[in-house]
Order: structure tokens, then C-alpha cells, then sequence
């Protein structure tokens, strides 16, 4: 069976895949999906990952060629690349919100000059729990790639940050 | 520039480039990847696993794009698992034993200093393939960076013996570091047409990062100036390095084709 579909179709479709790692939150929030291109019998979905080493990607494909199949689309494509990279940046308002509901602080906007940080990042991380800036970082790597530990002096508790990249 | 347009020759030479910054990033990781289970805390030991994972994730796109430029069809995984010592382009340093946690952060903030400015560079390079995994690996190197020159500041300007075992460390390494700044015959094309830049000339400013953090750890850079070479991008290696392949590949050559 072919169904006609529109890209805007599609991009609802994906906007309901969660996050494997941080099931809050969709891998259009988090930005992962750049692009997709709907012909009359295909579709093609343009992913890239977070991080090089993310071993997520795998369980992302899967999902989204679940979704796909669930809205009887068989002919599809899922192309992973690597430029233009991804940038925290593109972490959408709703993402933040969500990411800061689950404990996790929302990262700061990438700053311009990547020396500035290259050594040390000052910048406050706000508490998500109780929005305290009397915080310190306890490890540059939390339970995944992409986060790092921290400890909340005003709430007593620990979180994590998601990293700016 | 794209793949296409690339000449024999430069293809060659570009072959072999990539197998050096694949190399080098696969042997560090599968290093760091050691210590799953033996950090000397918690938060270390997710920490070294996680820095082991971008490592690998890096050399995989490396590695890939080698493979292409190659054009015999051999993919990342043929390329990791199914060569021979001889065949390895790393440099010496990424392979010598993971030794105390103070070597591994010693060896993890010279060499990952190192690679920051080698991909700075890359990301202008001519050819498109290979800038776009260098403006993506570099963010990542950034933190690796970080949490390495944290930890020398902190063992360093810590305890009689951090101090002492981490200086050590240090006066041990360095010899292996010159080797990273020098490059093989046939780069030089590759310099040429803007693949890669003369890494020679970057040094000073390596050195620059290094001796900020060395000095401000209250530890000093040895001053013998007398360097190792073993050669890695000739295939010349320590011993460490066939022992660390035959535990790497065992799995992919005793069951070839195998997945799950």
C-alpha cells in the first residue's frame, strides 16, 4: 500500500520518537533529526548524532523505522551525517523545559570563542531542582556521553548538566 | 574538495593520514576503555569509559572515510579488526600500558591537547569529508581536555605522592612527544593542496597550553631533550601494541563476519 504522505507528516511522525537515554524528551527536540525529503514513493529521514561515539544512533534508527512502519511507510531511508556537527544549540525551548523537569540542567548557549572554555568553564550551572547558582561540578562525565556531574549546595542533591557542545 | 576529485596519488597519501588519526584514536580508547571497572572511584571510571567511547566513536568516522578514500571496499570494522601490528600508524604514545591513574591523565591530557590542535586545523581542510569530522570531533576533544588538565592540576598540586607519581609520569611521557609533531613523506602533497596542515609549526603552540597547566600544577617540564621514536607511521611499535590487538581482535578473527 502507498500512502501519500508530506514531509510535515513525517516530521509530526518523528516528533513522537523518544530519546532512548532521556525518554522525556524526542529526538526532534533534541535536534538530531536535520532533514526530511519526501518524494511520491519515498521518504528519506537525515539524522546526525549527538556525539561520535553516541550508542544511541543504533537504538534511534530503530525507533524511527518503528514509527515509519507503525504509518504504513515501507519505503524509507535513514541517512546519518556528520556536517553540519551538533550543537546543543539546537536543543529546542520545550527540550530545555523538559530536560530540567527530569533533574537535568539545560546547556548554556555555545559561547563564540572556544578558547575561553578550553581550559576551564566558569559559568554557573543553576541547581534544576531548586535553581540555586551555588553549585559545583563533581565530574566532567555524568551517566552518559553527553552529561556531567554536579552537586546543589543549596538542596543538598546531586544532578547533572547537560553539556554544551 | 570532494572524494572524487582526488588523484591516485593523493588518495594514497590520504589513505594513510587517516589511518594515523584513526590509529591513534582507537588505541587511546581501547587504553582508556581498560579501566572499565578499575577507575580509582565511581565517577572516574564512567568518566575514563565515556572519554574510551568518544575515542572509538572518533576512529570509526576516521577509519570509515579511510576505507573510502581507500576504495577496496574495506570497511571501519576490517580496518580496526583485521590488521596486523605492522599495518598500525599510531604514534608510539598511545599505546604504551595505561599504567597508574596519574600516567593515564598525564598521557590523556599531553596527547588530547595534541589532537585539539590537530583538528583546530582540520576543520579548514580542502577536502569536505575530512573537516566534517574534525569541526565534530574537536567539541568533544575540548572536554577531554578539561577533565585531563583538571586532574593534573589536582594530583599535581595535591598530595607529596600525587605530586611525586604524576611528575614521574610526566618525565616518562615526554619523550614520546616529539614524535606527534613530525610527519611521513607523503604528507607533504597532502600539505600542499590544504588536506592537512604542517603540524611541525604548531608546537609552540601545543607547548604553550601544556606549559600553563604543567607550571600551574607546581610540576616542571623534564629538560632532557632526548626523544623516542619508534616510528609509528612506518608500522615501527613497542611490543605493548601486538598484545593489545590480540585481546582487541581476538573476538572479530576467531568468528569472522560474526554480529549480534
Amino acid at each position: 500500500m502507498v500512502v501519500k504522505v508530506s514531509s510535515e507528516d513525517v516530521w509530526q511522525m518523528l516528533s513522537e520518537v523518544k530519546d532512548p537515554e532521556i525518554p522525556l524528551v524526542t529526538i526532534t527536540g533534541m535536534g538530531i533529526v536535520r532533514d526530511v525529503l519526501v518524494t511520491d514513493h519515498h521518504v528519506e529521514v537525515v539524522i546526525t548524532p549527538t556525539y561520535s561515539g553516541c550508542p544511541a544512533m543504533k537504538e534511534i534508527n530503530d525507533s524511527i523505522s518503528q514509527k515509519l512502519r507503525e504509518n504504513n511507510i515501507e519505503d524509507f531511508t535513514i541517512k546519518s551525517v556528520l556536517s553540519p556537527p551538533w550543537t546543543s544549540d539546537w536543543i529546542t525551548e520545550e527540550a530545555r523545559e523538559k530536560l530540567k523537569e527530569s533533574g537535568i540542567a539545560p546547556p548554556h548557549k555555545v559561547p563564540m570563542n572556544e578558547l575561553l572554555t578550553l581550559l576551564r568553564d566558569e559559568r554557573v550551572v543553576s541547581c534544576p531542582y531548586c535553581n540555586s547558582e551555588d553549585t559545583k561540578k563533581t565530574s566532567e562525565f555524568g551517566s552518559t556521553l553527553c552529561k556531567s556531574l554536579h552537586f546543589c549546595n543549596g538542596c543538598q542533591q546531586p544532578f547533572e548538566y547537560f553539556k554544551c557542545i | 574538495m570532494k572524494l572524487e576529485e582526488l588523484n591516485d596519488s593523493t588518495r594514497a597519501a590520504l589513505f594513510e593520514y587517516l589511518l594515523f588519526l584513526g590509529d591513534n584514536n582507537l588505541v587511546l580508547g581501547h587504553r582508556l576503555s581498560e579501566w572499565c571497572g578499575h577507575g580509582p572511584m565511581l565517577e572516574e571510571d564512567i568518566a575514563l569509559a565515556n572519554l574510551a567511547l568518544d575515542c572509538v566513536g572518533q576512529s570509526a568516522n576516521f577509519l570509515k572515510l579511510a576505507g573510502d578514500v581507500e576504495g577496496k571496499n574495506r570497511s571501519e570494522d576490517d580496518l580496526a579488526y583485521l590488521r596486523d601490528t605492522i599495518d598500525f600508524r599510531n604514534a608510539t604514545i598511545m599505546e604504551l600500558p595505561r599504567g597508574d591513574f596519574g600516567y593515564t591523565i598525564m598521557r590523556q591530557f599531553l596527547v588530547s591537547t595534541y589532537l585539539y590542535i590537530v583538528f583546530k586545523d582540520l576543520r579548514e581542510s580542502s577536502f569536505d569529508d575530512l573537516k566534517s569530522i574534525a569541526q565534530k570531533s574537536i567539541k568533544e576533544i575540548k572536554y577531554h581536555v578539561r577533565h585531563s588538565s583538571e586532574w593534573v592540576l589536582r594530583l599535581g598540586d595535591g598530595t607529596p605522592e600525587s605530586h611525586e607519581r604524576i611528575q614521574k609520569s610526566l618525565n616518562e611521557l615526554w619523550r614520546y612527544t616529539d614524535e606527534l609533531f613530525t610527519h611521513s613523506a607523503t604528507d607533504h602533497s597532502l600539505i600542499e593542496q590544504n588536506i592537512i596542515t604542517d603540524i611541525g609549526k604548531k608546537k609552540s603552540e601545543w607547548l604553550e597550553i601544556v606549559t600553563q597547566v604543567i607550571k600551574e600544577a607546581t610540576l616542571t617540564i623534564p629538560e632532557e631533550k632526548t626523544y623516542l621514536y619508534h616510528n609509528g607511521r612506518e608500522g615501527k611499535h613497542t611490543e605493548y601494541l601486538g598484545h593489545m590487538l590480540a585481546e582487541m581482535q581476538i573476538l572479530p578473527r576467531s568468528h569472522p563476519g560474526a554480529s549480534w
